[in-house]
């Protein structure tokens, strides 16, 4: 048990530090492009481009630059933003916020809902309750949240007029606003966990110790709270926990749709904008905190289940 | 147009896909199957006949901000209205539907060849051929899926060649470790043995032996990955890392519209409704073929 | 036995479908039975005879789309087709529990042994949680398990398969019921550990007076368990009957045809070989008219046998109360045909084929734990054979014998090179190949060295039709390119194994285990192997369609003068099949000689508990009973001394502890592993006494 917390912590920061290396090859190298035109664009020359890499240091040897990289990072000197013109850290920490509110407010809902459901349907496979929760899973998430951000402004924002069209927060935090992008993600993703519960709940009421429960003359409450239950949310807690990696994609589109001021939306402006330094920066955060949800939901995952908590 | 799909139905591919379909048995066993069964022949033959069905050249401008069913001077109906540069919607997004179903199964297609043979690799050979590619696909699946994107398109650019890249590098993966798992359980089977006792080549076990019976979860899973694909090229059009214009591109559509949707919503509902109903078939496909998969 | 006792339960005319897309399946037809209390019945039959159904019908538990049809099934006086889902629910585990087949399976993987338990007396009575968990470690120990008090906290997965087991029926005795049913409760387990769980169902019905019904596929067990037994057969009852009256005199073809099929002591393979039932099990929407057995039957008449439904009927000369679902019962005389009237050929054994000496293999297991990773032993070894010795002559069939996870299939790992032996020699005619993995090996010798696989459901790739797959076999070993001259072959190999011809066209899962199991032998025999090696070929498959398989096994081998290396966990198969047994225990070999050595005394003590593990299905053989104590040790911990040591009824003292004990030769290459000198092993009686034949019951029986 010991020993596999350590590995994964171990295999945590070794990713963390491929995905740096990664980083730096991808963005600060010639590996796929000379950083200094992307920087400064297609029309720069070479006296202006040779310039700024003297300027900036990009003339050192490449390992050592990596270092140097490295060490300004976990220094938390994240380096200056061309597009916002100040540092990387300070442009990014209330936008980060911001996103953290909208996440929460997402999971606060979807989770029970999904789970739910899931359960739900999952407790009598193939009832129609199951069909007809299965196939608005479905459709649900076929639509893409820019598909459905159209489609619910359509409804809520001009034909309702019930909420805002756009989640600026220009006057401040206003949680009218915060509504539409959350139900976007929740209704593109409830159905994906749904689904994933309901398969495990199924799978486990069909197992022969859910017989046995059964032969055992238990009240029925107490077969599905005591004996399924616990089993069958074993695997949506993994799912549930990986949801925030696919949150961190889902934050751009809908963040970029509403012109919310979060961390997705940053980073596809820092990505438009070629503004390397804070496109490096949110990459990093985005990942770390995507790896060490994966490593929590990798523990919480063994400690759930007692077959390998004790072997 | 109604002629053209009657005819698809009596000669060639129609009737082989019919055929194909029935084999399954899923025309028989599943409603929802069959509902996906439908939209993705639908939006398959319009996509084949797009030359015949689009009223409009999709690029033209010819009338901007038209409503639904307005009437073109120059003769012909703008059934679905025309955007702000006065392009026809429906034309485009009857011409759209070719760029999402040719490049949406180019990029599934590429992944699945890189993610099978890493999975063969990985759970048929074990060993660190193991470690290292399931390090690898641990790593990539690290990123969050769309940072991922964004960061690949931003340093290689955005066309369709990169997008097909970007897809495969970042679905590999995935697809990887379903096949290893697969793989992992398959290699075991007695049948294996028996091909390992005879002295076949490792590449003939994995591909003759073992790939033919993983073949059920992996289609199920192309068709989900199918949509994901979809939507993936959808969204990365909606940020405006998609395919350069002017070429008609649903998410693209969206994206150029989207600040006119207040004053006019026909502009960015339209395409929103075509790839949503898209997906929905793939989606719903894959559904229908696992129910039956399960059943039997 | 009261006559005069109200019954448990009693079943009336039952028939039970299932509905499926498919239409209505009779799962169990014209289904009567009645339990006394303190009685046990036995259902015996082969899979889709309908008998676990019956079951699940009493429990009332048939899943959605099954259904009792008609008929009644009554417990004390209720009938449980009219109960509500809370009447029954009070019934359940209180007054009818259930021992299932799979214990692991059955057991909540997250839930720890104590609350499963407690939740028993917990639901049906209104006792304290003391109580409860007093009542639960008290039954424990009546289980026979060793420390109740730890296992109550345990989780199931710590438990053995054999623990397990006692778990569930600890938990299904725990509120008293009045019936116990009993599904297949061994037959996930080893031998050895199966008898410890057979003496202590036997031990329940005597110390607690519960009824009890045993569902088996194994006629052997039900002779050992039961007092009553019913045979089925495609989802109807054709013979019931004491077990005395039903074993020593059956009355119904089919259950003649069953023990023709057993290799019961008596078996002989040149002299006396087993007789297959021939044909197959109907499908149930595919029933015959008439007598449902009649097209496989040696007795069927024409237009008597193939008219109605027959109706069972009590046997008149019998005294206890034998029934028969036959009509020409009276006429046929058993006693006149002999279990069979072939008698075949002994081969002639030729030159030695295989020699293994000194063969070793250990799997290297990496530790990766932190704790290992500090002390500096990070590679651990598992000896999965330890010093293998022994030889196959041309012709030879030679038995590995031994319960799971003793080393035999690493053993027919290394002989056919998909792994390579640590250690020691393995020659293959002349050659040693234990260290040739099987792609350095030539064509030539891959052919000749063949192997039948354990599983029918796995041995073919369903992707691929069976005359394809068996074209690849031709191709690859024949050297054959003409795609003419490769079909003619296969037509050949498809007559071999008696398989018709167009079943080149088919799909394996077109086809039934035993028919797969025979392109399975056809393919192995595709190349003229000089030696086969068949692991556990029949372990998977009914009676009837394992008799079939043996006889063609066998069969195939005299034509070919194959060596037969046959894997197998079932002594009865052995003795019958064998002409030299090697007994294997975590890793070693602890006896080996031939067949009449090994079964007759001096045994190893492992040899003897094993022997006396195996049911067998004769009433009149009498067997010495040890029942084993304790669980197989973990391969990766094996024992320092005797690896036979932990669970000795015989261990004389420390030595067995400590030393390895010496391989002692009792007459020429018949080998015992034991520190017990073979003059005492001598004075031991044999374990198995099968009277002669004059002195058999039936011989004056026909009254």
């Amino acid at each position: 048990m010991v020993t596999l917390v350590v590995k994964r912590i171990g295999f945590m920061i070794f990713t963390m530090i491929v995905v740096s290396l990664i980083l730096f090859l991808l963005l600060e190298t010639d590996l796929t492009g000379d950083p200094a035109a992307r920087v400064l664009g297609q029309f720069a020359n070479e006296e202006q481009k040779e310039l700024w890499r003297e300027q900036h240091g990009y003339n050192q040897p490449v390992m050592l630059r990596y270092v140097k990289w490295l060490g300004n990072f976990a220094t938390g000197n994240l380096g200056e933003s061309i597009r916002f013109k100040g540092p990387v850290a300070d442009v990014m920490l209330p936008r980060l916020w911001n996103t953290v509110i909208l996440g929460f407010w997402t999971f606060a809902v979807m989770i029970p809902l999904s789970l739910i459901l899931g359960v739900l349907s999952g407790m009598k496979e193939g009832s129609k309750l199951d069909r007809s929760i299965s196939v608005f899973g479905i459709i649900t998430t076929s639509v893409p949240e820019f598909a459905s951000a159209v489609i619910f402004s359509a409804i809520f924002v001009f034909t309702l007029k019930w909420l805002p069209g756009t989640s600026s927060m220009s006057g401040g935090f206003e949680f009218k606003q915060l509504i539409l992008p959350a139900m976007v993600l929740i209704v593109y993703d409830f159905g994906y966990v749904a689904r994933m519960t309901r398969a495990s709940m199924a799978e486990v009421m069909t197992s022969q110790y859910i017989r046995t429960a059964v032969l055992k003359g238990l009240p029925y409450r107490s077969v599905i709270l005591k004996h399924a239950l616990r089993n069958a949310l074993i695997a949506p807690f993994t799912v549930i926990m990986l949801q925030i990696n696919w949150l961190l994609s889902g934050v751009i589109v809908v963040e970029f749709f509403f012109a919310y001021k979060g961390f997705g939306a940053l980073i596809l402006e820092a990505s438009l904008n070629n503004d390397i330094a804070l496109l490096e920066a949110c990459a990093m955060v985005a990942v770390c905190v995507a790896v060490t949800t994966q490593t929590i939901a990798d523990i919480g995952y063994t400690f759930l289940n007692p077959r390998i908590r004790f072997s | 147009m109604t002629t053209s799909v009657t005819e698809m139905r009596t000669t060639g591919f129609g009737p082989a896909l019919w055929r194909a379909l029935k084999s399954f048995g899923l025309l028989r066993e599943s409603w929802v199957g069959m509902v996906g069964v439908f939209l993705v022949v639908f939006w398959v033959l319009v996509a084949i006949f797009a030359p015949l069905l689009a009223p409009f050249d999709p690029n033209a401008s010819i009338q901007p901000f038209a409503g639904l069913g307005a009437v073109s001077a120059k003769g012909g109906t703008f059934w679905l209205g025309t955007d702000h540069i006065g392009r026809d919607i429906l034309s485009r997004i009857i011409w759209g539907s070719r760029t999402v179903l040719i490049y949406a199964p180019l990029a599934t297609f590429s992944a699945y060849f890189v993610g099978i043979l890493m999975g063969l690799a990985a759970g048929y050979r074990g060993g660190w051929v193991d470690d290292v590619l399931s390090r690898i696909a641990d790593i990539i699946l690290s990123f969050p899926v769309l940072v991922l994107y964004i960061i690949i398109i931003a340093t290689i650019g955005a066309s369709g060649f990169n997008i097909i890249i970007a897809i495969t590098f970042a679905s590999s993966p995935g697809i990887m470790r379903i096949v290893r798992g697969l793989v992992l359980d398959l290699r075991n089977r007695d049948y294996v043995a028996a091909a390992q006792t005879r002295g076949e080549s490792d590449w003939r076990v994995m591909l003759v032996e073992i790939l033919p019976n993983a073949r059920g979860p992996l289609i199920v899973d192309a068709c989900l990955r199918l949509g994901y694909v979809i939507i993936t090229i959808g969204v990365l059009g909606f940020l405006g890392l998609g395919l350069p214009p002017p070429d008609p591109d649903w998410g693209g559509m969206v994206n150029e519209t989207r600040q006119m949707a207040m004053a006019f919503p026909h502009m960015t509902l339209f395409p929103c409704i075509a790839i949503s109903t898209l997906i929905l078939g793939f989606n719903l496909l894959a559904d229908g073929l696992r129910e039956i998969s399960l059943r039997d | 036995m009261n006559q005069d006792q109200t019954p448990v339960l009693v079943c009336k005319d039952l028939c039970i479908s299932y509905y499926t897309r498919a239409g209505e399946i009779p799962a169990v037809v014209d289904f009567s039975l009645t339990v006394l209390p303190g009685e046990t019945i036995g259902i015996v039959g082969e899979s889709g005879c309908g008998k676990s159904t019956v079951a699940m019908a009493i429990m009332q538990y048939m899943g959605a789309n099954g259904g009792i049809k008609s008929g009644s099934i009554t417990f004390k006086g209720r009938d449980l087709t009219q109960l509500s889902e809370d009447q029954l629910r009070r019934i359940r585990g209180s007054e009818i529990a259930m021992i299932y087949q799979e214990p692991f399976a059955s057991l909540n993987p997250s839930l720890k042994i104590k609350t499963q338990l407690m939740e028993v007396p917990l639901a049906h009575e209104n006792i304290s949680k003391d109580e409860a968990r007093r009542r639960a470690v008290e039954m424990l120990s009546d289980v026979k398990l060793p420390d109740p008090e730890r296992l109550m906290e345990s989780y199931p997965h710590q438990l053995s398969g054999g623990q397990q087991q006692r778990v569930v029926i600890a938990m299904g005795l725990l509120s008293n019921p009045s019936l116990l049913l009993l599904d297949e409760p061994t037959t996930a387990l080893d031998v050895t550990v199966e008898a410890g769980i057979v003496k202590l169902v036997a031990d329940i019905s005597k110390k607690y007076g519960t009824s009890q019904i045993y569902i088996s596929h194994n006629l052997g067990l039900i002779l050992e368990t039961c007092d009553r037994v019913f045979v089925m057969y495609s989802g109807e009852v054709v013979e019931e009957g004491t077990i005395d009256s039903l074993f020593t005199w059956p009355r119904h073809p089919y259950t003649h045809g069953l023990f023709a099929c057993i290799p019961l002591p008596t078996a002989d393979k040149h002299a006396a070989p087993l007789k297959p039932i021939r044909g197959q099990l109907p499908l149930p929407f595919e029933r015959p008219r008439g007598c449902y057995y009649h097209p496989r039957c040696d007795h069927f008449k024409p237009g008597l046998c193939d008219r109605e439904h027959i109706k069972m009927e009590h046997v008149e000369d019998s005294a206890a109360d034998h029934r028969v679902r036959c009509l020409r019962y009276k006429e046929i005389d058993h006693h006149l045909l002999k279990p069979s009237d072939e008698v075949k050929e002994p081969i002639a054994l030729g030159k030695r084929v295989l020699n293994v000496d000194g063969m070793k293999k250990y799997y290297e297991v990496r530790d990766s734990s932190l704790r290992a990773l500090f002390s500096g032993k990070r590679i651990r070894y598992v000896k999965a054979n330890e010093e293998l010795n022994f030889t196959a002559q041309e012709g030879e069939t030679v038995a590995i014998v031994g319960e799971s996870g003793c080393g035999k299939s690493t053993f027919a790992k290394v002989l056919m090179g998909l792994e390579s032996g640590t250690d020691g020699e393995v020659r293959h005619k002349g050659k040693d190949i234990s260290e040739v993995a099987v792609r350095d090996r030539s064509d030539k010798q891959i052919s000749s060295l063949q192997m039948v696989f354990q599983n029918p459901f796995d041995t073919l790739n369903p992707s691929h039709g069976v005359g394809g797959q068996l074209s690849r076999v031709i191709k690859k070993f024949g050297g054959e390119t003409d795609k003419k001259k490769i079909f003619e072959r296969v037509m050949t190999l498809l007559d071999t194994v008696k398989l018709p011809r167009d079943f080149y066209y088919r799909k394996p899962r077109q086809l039934s285990g035993g028919q797969k199991q025979r392109v399975g032998i056809a393919r192995a025999f595709a190349g003229n192997p000089s030696m086969v090696i068949a692991d556990e070929p029949i372990s998977a498959l009914d009676v009837s369609v394992a008799a079939a398989v043996t006889e063609l096994l066998t069969d195939i081998q005299r034509e070919h003068k194959t060596t037969l290396l046959f894997i197998s966990h079932d002594l009865s198969v052995v003795r019958y099949l064998a002409d030299r047994i090697v007994v294997m225990y975590l890793g070693h070999i602890l006896e080996r000689g031939t067949t009449e050595q090994v079964f007759d005394p001096p045994y190893h003590p492992y040899t003897e508990a094993l022997l006396s593990a195996v049911p067998i299905a004769d009433p009149e053989v009498t067997k010495r009973e040890i029942v084993l104590e304790g669980n197989l040790p973990s391969a990766m911990n094996p024992p320092k001394g005797c690896p036979f040591c932990t669970r000795c009824h015989r261990r004389i003292g420390e030595i067995c502890d400590i030393e390895m004990p010496p391989d002692r030769e009792v007459v020429d290459r018949h080998v015992i592993k034991c520190h017990i000198p073979i003059e005492e092993l001598s004075k031991i009686g044999p374990v198995i006494i099968v009277p002669d034949e004059s002195e058999r019951i039936h011989a004056t029986k026909s009254e």
